[in-house]
């Protein structure tokens, strides 16, 4: 019992870091219905980023007191801002031509924007996996067996809230009225005014952002990252943004959660060998039968 | 004269290895010929019936760990391999059903990616059944391919003429499917489903079959391959497999045979030569780049330039060139590419 306990905060905290990157899955493929196959590895760049920072700034070990907050906002807004960039870079390149093409088409880009990263970080830090500094101190809380350790509170807080501002900001806010109207239809948007581009391009801005803090959570959460880890956490949170309902934001965030449970689940059941074959076959089985996901509705297929 | 072209250029890849009969080389088309047989499978599925396949090394893992544990020492079964062939690609075949049965519902991108979990899972199921499959370091010292009392060894020309007959039964049944009723529904079903199905195909059937037909090929592959290596492990199927396949069919031209047979031509020798070459050329520069290294990194970029620029692939196939020609417009170029209806 205590083990389980103790398995269901490593798996909401692990969920945590699929639902962040699974948020901006949802926004990419809910405005211009693209798998964004780069978003994981975009994610990868958010840690490789945040080192870069934390190298800048000279941070190896433990930061703490007031530099703590410092050091953590710094790096994480700068891998956001940057990774955010790559994001729109990317849209611009390799997405915005292809926008009236068969479906297939930008799906096949975004296969090859995914191993240019992967490949572009492989030369920056080489081919095996990198450590990350730890950061953040390490008081664990203990409640009676089940430990829970600081940068688990964090991953789970960080995430929650930055899903809720990203609510407020699409249903509250004029940009986010100019997605949902571009998601829903585009030609339609257009003349009511709506700059198409700049919308598009604000919501990889914003998805790829929240990849970038996912990244940074990551690298301060395994204490490594190595450069092919975007394929295997952006299929997982893909599976999340699926399972949750493609398109929505807290399904996103809802999926996330549950795919990390189960994957720790996995581990503490079976093995850990296993994890990914599991994860994948909720994956299918989500798609089968419920494929508008948990919170989705079904959408009659455009003709 | 253009009718015999085939001919011709199948007489020469027969002679090719006796001009240029260095190993390494007669290694090199063998392996490349193996590629030819996987991108004519895969541009079944994806270039005809236009369904995005992300998964296409499974059913060659499927197929060469067939020809594993049923021909080598592992189980102490040794089945001709002539019947292997049939039955590894038959293997293939029912798990392409299995795979393309629940998901046939599914547009193309969720198919592209239900595939690649599929791509995924097989591999690591074959990893993780270590008492079966050897886990890791795989299955070794598999049996040899024997004809008439001859045994194939280690050479390498006896698998390179093994696969190039492969290659040529599969060019001939690629291309009569492709002018039969079946290849033909598969073409409707890839410009427009909707309208495929009320025309009176079943799409169902139809697509399976896509499925079925394109696994069965790569089950070839996987046999010979696997033969020829006398070695299978599941570190040789990963994503970058697909990916190469993918790409190689991509930059050929998708749905055309010729196409995807130069396609994957210029991609193994990319691998084999260009880089290798170009690397030198750097360091002779004084630059130390280590070119060899970025393969993947080319696959992108092929992707990504081709889809942009040349969606048509770089030997499209005459109906679609000649679609280009009468529309004479780029945008109508793409959108008579593939698959569903712009949304």
């Amino acid at each position: 019992m205590d083990l389980f306990l103790q398995q269901l905060v490593n798996g909401l905290s692990l969920g945590g870091i699929y639902a962040l990157i699974a948020l901006g899955y949802t926004m990419i493929y809910g405005i211009i219905e693209l798998i964004n196959f780069a978003h994981g590895d975009v994610y990868t760049l958010g840690t490789f980023f945040s080192l870069a920072i934390l190298t800048l700034l000279g941070v190896t070990g433990i930061v703490t007191g007031p530099l703590l907050v410092v050091v953590v906002i710094v790096t994480m807004l700068g891998a956001m801002i940057l990774c955010g960039l790559t994001g729109v870079v990317i849209e611009r390149l390799a997405y915005r031509r292809l926008r009236n093409a068969p479906r297939l088409a930008p799906l096949i880009t975004a296969i090859g924007m995914s191993f240019i990263l992967e490949n572009l970080m492989q030369y920056w830090h080489g081919p095996s996996p990198i450590p990350f500094p730890q950061v953040i101190p390490n008081p664990d809380v203990h409640l009676g067996a089940v430990t829970i350790a600081t940068k688990q509170i964090l991953v789970v807080v960080l995430a929650i809230g930055l899903m809720i501002v990203l609510r407020a900001f699409v249903y509250r806010t004029k940009l986010g009225q100019a997605m949902r109207a571009t998601a829903q239809d585009r030609d339609a948007a257009q003349l009511m005014g709506i700059d198409i581009n700049t919308t598009i391009a604000l919501t990889f801005l914003i998805g790829s952002a929240l990849a970038g803090a996912a990244g940074f959570v990551s690298g301060v959460y395994y204490g490594s990252t190595w450069f092919f880890n975007g394929f295997g956490a952006g299929l997982k949170a893909f599976t999340a943004a699926v399972l949750g309902g493609i398109g929505n934001l807290t399904g996103a965030m809802l999926g996330g959660f549950l795919i990390g449970l189960i994957e720790a689940m996995t581990t503490q059941l079976i093995s850990d060998q296993w994890s990914n074959v599991v994860v994948f076959s909720v994956l299918v089985l989500v798609l089968i039968f419920r494929p508008s996901g948990l919170l989705g509705e079904s959408l009659p297929a455009k003709v | 004269m253009r009718r015999l072209q085939p001919y011709l250029l199948f007489g020469a890849a027969i002679v090719l290895p006796l001009i240029f009969s260095n190993g390494g080389f007669v290694n090199f088309l063998a392996d490349a010929g193996a590629f030819v047989l996987l991108a004519l499978g895969l541009n079944i599925v994806v270039g005809f019936a236009g369904l995005l396949d992300l998964g296409y090394a499974a059913f060659f893992a499927i197929g060469s760990y067939t020809f594993a544990m049923l021909a080598s020492p592992q189980f102490g079964i040794h089945i001709p391999f002539w019947v292997m062939l049939f039955l590894a690609s038959g293997v293939a075949a029912v798990f392409g059903i299995l795979l393309g049965a629940p998901t046939l519902r599914l547009r193309g991108d969720y198919l592209a990616i239900v595939t690649l979990g599929f791509g995924e899972i097989v591999p690591q199921t074959f990893l993780n059944l270590s008492q079966w499959t050897g886990g890791p370091n795989g299955i070794g010292s598999l049996d040899q391919p024997a004809i008439f009392g001859y045994r194939f060894g280690f050479q390498a020309l006896p698998y390179y003429y093994l696969i190039l007959g492969l290659i040529g039964v599969a060019v001939l049944a690629a291309n009569n499917l492709r002018a039969s009723r079946l290849g033909r529904a598969w073409m409707a079903i890839r410009e427009d489903e909707l309208a495929a199905a009320h025309a009176g195909i079943n799409t169902t059937v139809t697509k399976l079959s896509a499925f079925a037909i394109g696994a069965s090929f790569s089950g070839l592959a996987g046999c010979a391959y696997a033969s020829k290596l006398q070695l299978v492990s599941p570190d040789q199927f990963g994503f970058n497999v697909s990916v190469a396949v993918l790409s190689m069919l991509v930059l050929g031209g998708m749905g055309n045979i010729p196409g995807v047979i130069v396609g994957s031509l210029v991609i193994s020798s990319l691998d084999r030569f260009i880089l290798p070459q170009l690397t030198n050329f750097m360091h002779g520069f004084g630059v130390a780049i280590d070119l060899t290294n970025s393969r993947f990194l080319i696959y992108g970029v092929i992707l990504v330039l081709t889809m942009l620029f040349r969606p048509e692939g770089l030997i499209p196939s005459r109906q679609r060139r000649s679609e280009l020609h009468a529309a004479g417009d780029a945008a109508l170029a793409e959108q008579t590419l593939y698959t569903e209806a712009v949304p």
